[in-house]
């Protein structure tokens, strides 16, 4: 317990970020039509791969002088993460387009 | 960007690190910003390129400038390695997001949302030795972001397999249990780690356990849940992985991986409830009650008939009707009728019939999962007409086409207070002065529950593929 409330005071920054994120979030996307509910998602689902920045600051700091599993377990971390961003925002990008051409 | 610009608590900080932070910020705002451009129509497009930007930002600096506490920047050596990871993934992910089918949409965001699960694991497996002893409040957030990374990547690899048609429904009443026990597996692990107090190195075999555990029970917590419940779970998953993002950002105190996971998170989970709440069911319910299994209240009806019919009366009905309204479901994505179905609808169109688009909330299987069908097939948005403004013209829409739907149109939603769906909001297609049904045969729907809509008097069924059904029809239509 004792240690948790450390921790807590340790990140308060970090945990006062995500108790308002979470309403922002909310906030964010309330009243958001139906048709865009799947290009919504998919574009969220790309900024969860957010994650690749984990990846790359583990990797950044891996010991590359030598081949072990944890490094090749990183490098399919921060390929898995790219997977996530790329695909994510080019399958979004793919849905507007095509709700775009009908607006004209 | 080795210049010290100040002092904080005793601890020196560059303008390298200053830089670096200030980068994060943009990159959350952008999120943010990405975010909220997304939930407009004029505005998604560019919403979803900032949010994009956001993130390249934040992966460039964090390349360049990311310092781990001993003060080491990324050595050149690592720099290469990650940017051949980046290109791998990058080129892997462009061409998937390319190539795939615009129908096998709902696959493709499982599977993306998949690869987000397996890297926020790996993230939290590897960096769980690096946990000092101890400090409760760093283990904690790395087996929390372990244990939802991986719920997250195989749930999401499962209903990529189930909505690729790879893998089939199970459901038995013992899952219920089942599950039950492995949450309660992964919970006692947890607390056995947080608690031995042993060094996080000696624990190592603790978080594979853990990281098995999780992993089956993604599969089992997915396994059982019913086709027609998938939008919800997609949803949900989506934002396990943006938690799980956060958890990871805790452990590098890293404000944009944070906020980035977090909006994720709740975005998610809004969405989720949103979903929920278009069928008129908890989301406790939609993940321990899969659908079919005990909907034993439920009325059997005793059949009735059902009524055929011709093509020629079909499309006689059709031309002369004043107002049509297309009801689509799941059967249209799967037959892959979106082009015919706008083709018949301009051919009505042409001949003066008014037709639109009824999209029920939780048609399909994704959210919003009709709504990119029918772009993809040109037809213009505003033409698709959301259930609660739709249903009030119903009395007076003269032929309603059912196209590979099924309980969203089933009036035992209304009337049957026993039915497994009683209180979901349906679009009232029994209204309709005259109903076609086009069915790819006499079953039932996912939900497993007799639809009285095709007994009803009004109702007239075309039998066959749904796409087979619309071209004859097209055709019948167009020799008139």
């Amino acid at each position: 317990m004792e240690q948790l409330l450390i921790y807590f005071f340790t990140y308060k920054e970090a945990i006062f970020i995500i108790a308002l994120s979470i309403f922002l979030g909310i906030e964010v996307i309330s009243n958001v039509p139906s048709v865009l509910h799947t290009p919504l998602m998919s574009g969220a689902n790309a900024i969860s791969g957010v994650i690749i920045i984990g990846g790359i600051i583990l990797v950044g700091h891996a010991d590359a002088s030598k081949i072990s599993l944890e490094l090749i377990l990183g490098i399919f971390a921060v390929i898995f993460g790219t997977l996530n961003v790329v695909g994510g925002f080019v399958v979004t990008d793919r849905m507007l387009e095509m709700f775009k051409k009908k607006k004209k | 960007m080795e210049q010290v610009l100040g002092n904080l608590n005793g601890i020196d900080f560059t303008l390298g690190e200053t830089i670096l932070e200030l980068s994060y910020l943009i990159s959350a705002l952008l999120f943010v910003f990405g975010l909220k451009l997304l939930s407009h129509p004029e505005t998604a497009r560019r919403g979803n390129f900032f949010a994009a930007a956001g993130m390249l930002l934040a992966m460039i600096t964090t390349l360049l400038l990311h310092k781990n506490p001993a003060g080491n920047g990324i050595s050149l050596n690592n720099v290469w390695i990650i940017l051949a990871a980046l290109a791998v993934g990058s080129v892997l992910g462009w061409t998937i997001a390319r190539r795939v089918k615009m129908t096998a949409m709902p696959q493709l965001v499982s599977f993306f949302n998949a690869s987000g699960g397996a890297a926020s694991a790996l993230v939290a497996l590897l960096e769980f030795p690096n946990a000092s002893m101890g400090d409760q409040g760093s283990i904690l957030v790395t087996i929390l972001g372990l244990i939802i990374g991986s719920v997250a990547f195989s749930g999401s690899m499962i209903a990529y397999g189930k909505l690729d048609g790879k893998i089939g429904d199970i459901f038995s009443g013992i899952m219920k249990y089942v599950n039950l026990f492995l949450l309660l597996c992964i919970v006692a692990i947890a607390a056995f780690i947080m608690t031995s107090g042993q060094s996080p190195a000696q624990l190592n075999w603790a978080i594979y356990l853990l990281l098995a555990v999780s992993l089956i029970y993604g599969v089992m917590f997915v396994m059982p849940i019913g086709g027609a419940d998938m939008p919800v779970v997609i949803s949900l998953l989506n934002s396990f992985t943006g938690i799980a993002a956060t958890m990871a950002g805790f452990i590098y105190n890293n404000q944009a991986m944070i906020l980035g996971g977090i909006l994720v998170g709740a975005a998610g989970t809004i969405l989720t409830l949103l979903m929920c709440k278009a069928m008129n069911r908890s989301l406790l319910n939609v993940i321990i009650g899969a659908f079919g299994g005990d909907g034993g209240s439920a009325v059997q009806q005793e059949g009735g008939v059902m009524k055929e019919i011709s093509l020629s009366d079909a499309s006689i009905l059709l031309s002369y009707s004043k107002s049509v309204v297309i009801v689509p479901g799941y059967g249209l994505a799967v037959a892959q009728a979106q082009h015919v179905c706008h083709e018949l609808e301009e051919l009505l169109s042409e001949k003066g019939v008014s037709v639109r688009y009824a999209i029920h909330p939780v048609a399909g299987r994704m959210p919003g999962h009709m709504n990119v069908l029918l772009a993809e097939a040109d037809v213009p948005y505003n033409q698709l007409v959301e259930m609660e403004n739709i249903n009030p013209d119903m009395p007076n829409t003269d032929v309603v086409i059912v196209i590979g739907a099924n309980d969203v149109v089933n009036p035992a939603a209304i009337t049957d207070p026993g039915s497994p769906i009683a209180g979901m909001p349906i679009i009232n297609a029994h209204l309709a002065k005259n109903i076609i049904v086009m069915k790819r045969g006499r079953g039932k729907g996912y939900a497993g529950i007799e639809n009285e809509l095709f007994f009803d008097d009004k109702t007239r069924l075309l039998f066959g593929n749904a796409k087979d059904s619309l071209q004859n029809l097209a055709n019948e239509i167009k020799s008139l």
